[in-house]
């Protein structure tokens, strides 16, 4: 007997992804997406502190194991949530799910979900997110666009971290832009060093605007 | 390398609704995949090896049908075959749609039907009626 089904293989996820969504109306929700070391948890840190007072952000870490990234995110303030996937590449609706009940979120503006390091899978997990960013830094190499496109597509903004560091690499600013702009045309692109904290206002402007839009 | 959490998704599916058309074991899996995603084939068949024995699977086949990425444009209304890159009519230069290349799903299963079932029913309508295919998701 032949059964035609029809049906999509994340349906699992996606429904979960939607029951997040509902839950997080009213507050703003992003999805940080890099190779691991690119710096998330830097950008995180220093965005909790710059944007302190004016935007509340609770944080849900995904991480392989170890929670060495909750701890210095929680060093910030903020209240976090560590999920270890223990061995799994990306964090699924599920997880997200659960680690929401853990943060209060009628008092939190904005929740930054850091995913598991890796650039291929977590582009295929719908969250419950409003937004995708992309994290790219410096050191990896500016051909990482054209080799993980998906993540770009996918992405409603682009940091480029570790930009102190392009004086000593072949890290071609114009040339890689270019790219990320062919890949997906409506990318916001934040060239960033979270270490030294230039470019940090515009992209902590985005956040704020992004977190006044949906409050209205 | 995630194809194994993929293919779990996809044999928890076909279990489900195996177990709701009275299907005991399943011979065959078709699944949709278009180019735009991650995932990559070889990848889940190579999950789909090592996962299927001692369970209803045990044996299917397992097909894949790649579907390439085709947009089309706005403005000309030409349709595409790009590549992963750039989503560009390659007639006119303006920014296209995709038209194809995102598809994910399975597509159907064919399986091996409880013997019990027809001497099962009683009332015999539910019989006639009942375990049709083409059920949609």
């Amino acid at each position: 007997m032949k059964v035609v089904m029809a049906q999509r293989i994340l349906r699992a996820n996606d429904q979960v992804a939607r029951d997040n969504r509902e839950r997080l109306q009213g507050l703003t929700t992003v999805n940080l997406i890099s190779s691991p070391g690119a710096g998330k948890t830097t950008l995180l840190e220093k965005t909790i502190a710059a944007l302190k007072g004016e935007v509340v952000i609770s944080v849900v870490e995904g991480d392989i194991y170890t929670t060495r990234d909750a701890e210095r995110i929680a060093g910030q303030g903020a209240d976090v949530v560590q999920i270890n996937t223990e061995g799994l590449c990306h964090l699924d609706a599920n997880m997200v799910g659960r680690a929401l009940d853990q943060l209060d979120l009628a008092a939190t503006d904005l929740v930054v979900i850091e995913n598991v390091g890796n650039l291929v899978c977590p582009a295929e997990f719908d969250l419950g997110e409003d937004y995708k960013v992309a994290v790219l830094s410096v050191t990896e190499g500016g051909d990482k666009p054209a080799k993980y496109p998906l993540v770009f597509r996918q992405s409603h903004a682009a940091v480029i971290n570790k930009s102190d560091l392009i004086p000593y690499t072949d890290f071609n600013l114009e040339t890689v832009t270019e790219e990320i702009m062919t890949i997906n045309p409506d990318l916001e692109i934040f060239v960033i060093s979270a270490r030294t904290g230039e470019g940090l206002e515009k992209w902590c402007a985005w956040l704020r605007d992004r977190v006044r839009e949906k409050k209205s | 390398m995630h194809e194994i959490g993929l293919m779990t998704s996809v044999m928890e599916q076909i279990t489900e609704s195996a177990r709701e058309n009275g299907i005991e074991r399943i011979t065959k899996v078709k699944l949709v995949l278009g180019k735009m995603n991650g995932a990559l084939p070889d990848a889940l068949e190579f999950a789909w090896e090592i996962m299927t024995p001692e369970s209803i699977f045990v044996g299917a086949a397992l097909e894949i049908e790649q579907v390439d990425i085709v947009v089309e444009c706005p403005k000309c209304g030409a349709e595409s075959a790009v590549g992963e890159i750039a989503y560009f009519c390659p007639e006119c230069g303006a920014r296209a749609t995709v038209k194809k290349g995102q598809e994910f799903y399975i597509d159907f299963y064919e399986g091996d039907e409880r013997k019990e079932d027809t001497v099962e029913g009683s009332d015999g309508a539910e019989d006639s009626a009942g375990q049709r295919p083409g059920r949609e998701g």
